[in-house]
């Protein structure tokens, strides 16, 4: 059996909204192994952030209806991190110091009154023993943070969005957690300094040899940093594979037509891009049977629109939810 | 090159914002964020403007649609029929005619269209500033519109908030086709969009630009996205343009190291292809430009790989090195004869 340091199991969270409770993730289950990157792609509002959030417990104003997050700090201790209560001391203990995450938005992360140097000392202070000026120096030089004894005394707005990102960063990292989530960290980051953070993210993963789970719309992106990949579609991951199989042989259609329906950098086109007819159906009215089906250009009438498929297990490792891959 | 296959053609195009006064101003002095900028556009095709955030590219698509009025330069627009008009020139006044042979496509579908308007409202809005437009006419107009970007009749007497976003900027569309014009400023108009939604609207623009033969003024940063819909592309780097071309050259060929750094800093959907070791180097080198950099000598100096003593004090000139296609380095030729 492979090692996992978190697993997700049957995990619903549903938001309660004026026009009724909504499932944004619908008995999801995914098993994140120890020391590889799993990234995670899906269109907006697929669930892909909130699920990611129940690993920090910040998933409110979400609530975990059902299913399990067990965090295994080591081999003898699994944290049922679920039922841990989400503003208590327990949780409190391996946010940060265990399990930290990044966002898209530095700016909004940072609080833009205090200088760099005070909020990432604060964080070192609350989850780990060394929070003098020169450990917080010494974590900026650790993510390649340029001229570290200044940025120290800065302030957010003082530094570019690659920079926030930088320090952000450093702040995940600095009490060394074993498992960092990244939501969508360089998706408001231009190209180059994009190439940069996620050049440093693999390297400081590589060097910690921490669990990443890398949330991410860009297929790109995602093909470059994850070990292996799961696919959400609506609440649900609809294929789970290591990252060369599902790009070079995908299995569910929602899969293949992402992949088909971005332009390419490295090719030529002469005709018009592939699409995914229509859009995401509204969370409030799912379909019936596969929750694809609607947009699915390979559905079995009679079976698509009314089975719900199960995940299968193929040969070559992937996992898919779909009737066509049915043994 | 013949004028009369061009639709626009921008000179020199410069424009100067001043920094600092506010209270959390960390420094004073001026910003050159277009910086003579010359291109032309030919009738019926699709420009691109790439570049990172700040290299100017929204800036020039405002100046161009008189939003932002420039400091120097010519904008040239060859209005049907007659000689090139200079848009620059004109006064509100006269510029008011031809605004409807130029429209805008906005990025953010949420925030560019009037939550208490009706769609058929916003859809009209444009031909509302037309003078004499007839009522029945512009409610044909809108039927027609309407179905040509593919959107229901029915939506028409609905709200904003009841459409997703790629039915947004499908409504956003409508209301720039609506006065039928002629060039079409699309500043990162599917950026917001998810990857299935993002990909009907390419293949609607060039549906539509076949149909119309519209021209297009491309704005993005998505080199993909640049690459499938353009037929010319510029590199901007810090207002100037770094290099000019057909889409096939530059992406098979980039002659300016920034274009090279920005390639391969864009990762395509596969994994294994990594960027070739020089490129490799390129990423993990550049750093984001120092903002003290003085304005002597190359833009792109402090970050370029093959940079040589001259880059410090000498700006390249933008010089044409085939036909349609322009570079603005000292030392582009060596860049893939080495």
């Amino acid at each position: 059996m492979s090692d996992l340091v978190v697993d997700i199991r049957n995990l619903t969270v549903s938001f309660n909204t004026r026009r009724g409770d909504v499932t944004v993730v619908d008995a999801l289950s995914l098993p994140i192994e120890r020391g590889r990157v799993l990234g995670v792609v899906g269109e907006s509002g697929c669930g892909k952030s909130v699920m990611s959030r129940c690993l920090l417990r910040i998933e409110a104003p979400g609530k975990i209806v059902s299913g399990n997050v067990t965090y295994f700090k080591d081999s003898r201790q699994a944290l049922h991190l679920e039922s841990m209560d989400a503003t208590g001391t327990t949780i409190r203990r391996i946010r940060w110091k265990e399990i930290a995450m990044i966002f898209q938005e530095p700016m909004s992360s940072f609080g833009p009154q205090h200088t760099i140097g005070f909020q990432i000392g604060e964080a070192m202070r609350l989850h780990c023993a060394d929070s003098s000026v020169a450990a917080v120096v010494e974590a900026l030089k650790a993510v390649g943070m340029p001229r570290p004894d200044e940025v120290v005394r800065q302030y957010p707005h003082q530094l570019s969005g690659g920079m926030r990102q930088r320090a952000m960063i450093a702040m995940a990292l600095s009490c060394r957690p074993s498992v960092l989530v990244a939501d969508e960290p360089t998706t408001a980051l231009d190209v180059s300094t994009e190439a940069q953070i996620l050049e440093l993210i693999r390297s400081k993963q590589k060097a910690l040899g921490m669990s990443v789970l890398f949330i991410s719309h860009n297929l790109g992106v995602i093909a470059h940093i994850a070990h292996d990949v799961a696919v959400m579609y609506l609440g649900q991951v609809v294929e789970r594979s290591p990252v060369k199989t599902l790009f070079d042989n995908p299995k569910h259609p929602y899969t293949r037509a992402l992949l088909q329906s971005i332009p390419r950098v490295d090719r030529e086109y002469s005709g018009p891009l592939v699409t995914l007819s229509g859009n995401p159906p509204s969370p409030f009215a799912l379909p019936t049977g596969c929750r694809f089906h609607p947009r699915c250009s390979e559905r079995i009438a009679g079976v698509c629109d009314r089975e719900v498929p199960v995940a299968e297990t193929l040969a070559d490792g992937t996992e898919v939810r779909c009737h066509r891959w049915r043994k | 090159m013949s004028e009369q296959r061009n639709l626009l053609v921008v000179r020199d195009l410069s424009k100067s914002y001043r920094l600092g006064g506010g209270f959390f101003a960390s420094g004073s002095g001026t910003v050159r964020a277009v910086d003579r900028v010359t291109f032309s556009i030919d009738r019926g095709r699709t420009f691109g403007l790439v570049g990172e955030s700040g290299s100017g590219k929204t800036t020039i698509g405002r100046m161009i649609l008189r939003v932002v009025e420039p400091d120097h330069g010519a904008i040239l627009f060859a209005d049907a029929g007659s000689e090139m008009i200079d848009l620059g020139a004109l006064k509100p006044k006269q510029m008011r005619p031809l605004r409807r042979k130029i429209q805008m496509i906005f990025q953010d579908p949420y925030s560019s269209l009037d939550p208490r308007m009706t769609v058929a409202r916003i859809i009209a809005e444009p031909l509302r500033a037309v003078h004499g437009i007839a009522r029945s006419e512009i409610d044909d107009r809108v039927a027609e519109v309407t179905e040509l970007v593919g959107l229901r009749r029915e939506y028409l007497g609905r709200y904003p908030h009841a459409f997703s976003g790629g039915q947004r900027q499908r409504i956003g569309i409508a209301r720039a086709l609506v006065t039928r014009p002629e060039l079409v400023v699309a500043d990162e108009a599917v950026s917001a969009l998810d990857v299935s939604v993002q990909a009907q609207i390419l293949n609607l623009m060039l549906d539509l630009q076949q149909k119309l033969g519209i021209t297009y003024l491309f704005i993005a940063h998505d080199l993909g996205v640049v690459r499938y819909l353009c037929d010319s592309v510029a590199v901007l780097y810090r207002g100037r343009i770094a290099e000019i071309g057909g889409k096939y050259d530059i992406y098979r060929t980039p002659r300016h190291p920034y274009t090279e750094s920005l390639l391969a800093a864009a990762p395509p959907p596969q994994p294994g292809i990594d960027a070739a070791p020089h490129q490799r180097e390129h990423v993990a080198q550049d750093h984001a430009p120092d903002p003290e950099t003085t304005a002597v000598g190359c833009p792109y100096h402090s970050r370029c790989l093959y940079r040589q003593e001259i880059c410090a004090y000498q700006e390249p000139a933008l010089r044409t090195i085939a036909p349609g296609r322009l570079v603005a380095c000292h030392f582009d030729l060596q860049l893939h004869g080495a």
